[in-house]
């Protein structure tokens, strides 16, 4: 068996299901479509008056990865603003080889995708639609 | 007669490679098939003898190449039951689809109207909305049935005496239902509506005789067909393609060019402006000769025996839901189906660790997906050289993705 992708790390995090949902009256939301498989990732987010997340929830109808990526996002999302959700994209671009560099925890489960082009996209959809609604 | 299988996987090289120590079990035919040494030998052959621009030169390689080209508008018109000059080739189905949308759109007016169905590839459905967009004309759409067949008992509500072309697939894309052509041919004839079918997935599955069928218009394309990439075909009556016009200009496609007009070629060559695409279109014309060759009872004997494996194993794993017709009856071998909890690019990734070639997601057919509420489908699309290998092969992977990603 080669099926490497679907290691210990990312099916446990798609199976936490961390943050998964809908936010009451939250702040922003988005929604993004890849139009090449069709996943799809709402994101609802509350935001402080400084920019700041105060609480994240997430609806993926999509494959594992992009579960397993929007669940690492929701754990790790709280507390940081704009710009640090860029420096958690870079993470997870690092970890499927787009960026040089270690990808650090949660987003290093995701480094088995660095070798399967076709699916990194469904990794960084998550991010996609946060970055939307802090737009 | 029993089916050689092992005779017709000879011809295909590909299927004998190994990647990452497996063989390769490929049931992504629906997307793309895979080419018989016939067609790549015609390719090389005029890659290599014959290579020269058609119809204006007039040295011998030029000659020699306009007459293979037009020898494959012959062996396509033969495997279609038609004539030659009824024969348009096109960059794909959806190049030719996109020709009639444009060409036979421009005789409809504001007010006309196009009926097609739920189910048809996004390649059957933009076309029409952008020619809505563009002049006016109306769009309507067939249901489905819980199965995933065209519901043809909507016809007489869903034709009116404004309906001027009804466009449908002939084979569904997603769940193989085959369509019943005399019905909707009989319900065009009451409000005189066009019939164009779109056979992307039939043609690969053995010679048609159109003019029986009844229908006005239809396209398919070479590369689901076992032939090269970038070529398709329109065939039209031939009535229908003098009274349409052009749909791209450029050279070829011209009767007279001055400064101030031009009048065009007859057709095909009006619809087939530009340098064509030569050696893929030998190459299409060598794969109709392929198949027709086939003993195609025995083919298709072959591959719904397939698909009635793929069925039962399907089955026997806890969680599995089939969309299409669940008998052989009025079906082709493309089957979609569902693993519960699992997603379909899941179920795909690991059936591609066990050396097994599907396709997942949408199949550019969302409007389908919406009517049944799916984020998509794993499908298996079967041509003659697939064997109970692949299809077993498939099946182990199905039952390993079910008990590891759910």
């Amino acid at each position: 068996m080669s099926d490497e992708l679907y290691q210990t790390r990312i099916v446990a995090l798609a199976r936490s299901k961390a943050g998964a949902g809908k936010l009451v009256a939250p702040t922003k939301s988005a929604r993004r479509d890849n139009p090449l498989c069709g996943d799809r990732v709402t994101i609802d987010v509350k935001v402080d008056d400084t920019g700041h997340i105060a609480e994240i929830a997430h609806q993926v109808r999509g494959c594992l990865l992009c579960q397993a990526s929007a669940a690492a996002l929701a754990s790790i999302a709280v507390g940081r603003d704009a710009a640090g959700i860029v420096e958690l994209r870079l993470d997870a671009e690092r970890a499927v080889g787009r960026e040089t560099g270690k990808a650090h925890e949660p987003f290093d489960a995701f480094e088995p995708v660095a070798a399967h082009k076709s699916r990194q996209e469904c990794v960084l959809l998550p991010f996609e639609a946060l970055q939307d609604a802090l737009s | 007669m029993s089916f050689d299988v092992a005779a017709v996987r000879r011809q295909f090289p590909i299927l004998f490679e190994i990647i990452d120590g497996r063989p390769v079990h490929y049931l992504d035919n629906g997307a793309s098939a895979q080419t018989p040494l016939a067609v790549l030998d015609a390719v090389r052959s005029y890659e290599t003898t014959g290579r020269a621009n058609v119809l204006r030169g007039v040295h011998r390689l030029a000659e020699r190449a306009t007459e293979l080209y037009e020898n494959a508008r012959a062996d396509v018109a033969r495997f279609l039951g038609v004539q030659p000059m009824e024969i348009v080739f096109t960059g794909g189905c959806t190049a030719a689809i996109n020709l009639v949308a444009h060409s036979y759109g421009q005789l409809l007016k504001r007010g006309d109207r196009v009926l097609i169905s739920e189910l048809e590839h996004h390649s059957n459905i933009v076309p029409w909305q952008l020619l809505r967009q563009r002049s006016g004309v109306e769009l309507d759409m067939l249901p489905l049935t819980p199965d995933g067949q065209i519901d043809l008992d909507a016809l007489p509500r869903m034709l009116t005496s404004e309906t001027r072309l009804i466009s449908l697939a002939h084979v569904s894309n997603v769940t193989g239902a085959l369509l019943d052509v005399r019905k909707v041919v009989d319900a065009a004839k009451t409000v005189g509506a066009k019939v164009m079918l779109d056979g992307a997935q039939r043609a690969p599955h053995g010679p048609l005789d159109l003019r029986a069928l009844g229908i006005d218009f239809y396209v398919f394309a070479g590369h689901k067909a076992y032939g090269p990439n970038g070529i398709g075909v329109l065939w039209a009556r031939p009535e229908l393609l003098d009274a349409m016009p052009p749909f791209m200009g450029g050279g070829s496609m011209i009767g007279r060019v001055t400064l101030a007009e031009t009048t065009w070629a007859p057709a095909p060559r009006r619809f087939e402006a530009g340098t064509p695409a030569i050696g893929p279109a030998i190459g299409l014309g060598a794969s109709c000769n392929w198949m027709a060759a086939l003993d195609w009872t025995a083919a298709h004997d072959h591959e719904m025996g397939l698909v009635q494996r793929l069925l039962d194993g399907l089955q026997r794993v806890d969680g599995t839901r089939i969309l299409g017709p669940a008998s052989l009856q009025n079906r082709y071998p493309v089957v979609s189906f569902m693993l519960d909890g699992v997603h379909p690019h899941d179920v795909a990734q690991t059936l591609d660790s066990f050396g097994v070639a599907v396709r997942a997601g949408h199949h550019c057919a969302q409007p389908l997906m919406d009517r049944f509420d799916l984020d998509g489908t794993t499908r298996v699309s079967i041509a003659p050289y697939n064997d109970n290998a692949d299809i077993d092969a498939l099946l182990a992977g199905v039952e390993h993705a079910a008990v590891t990603l759910r």
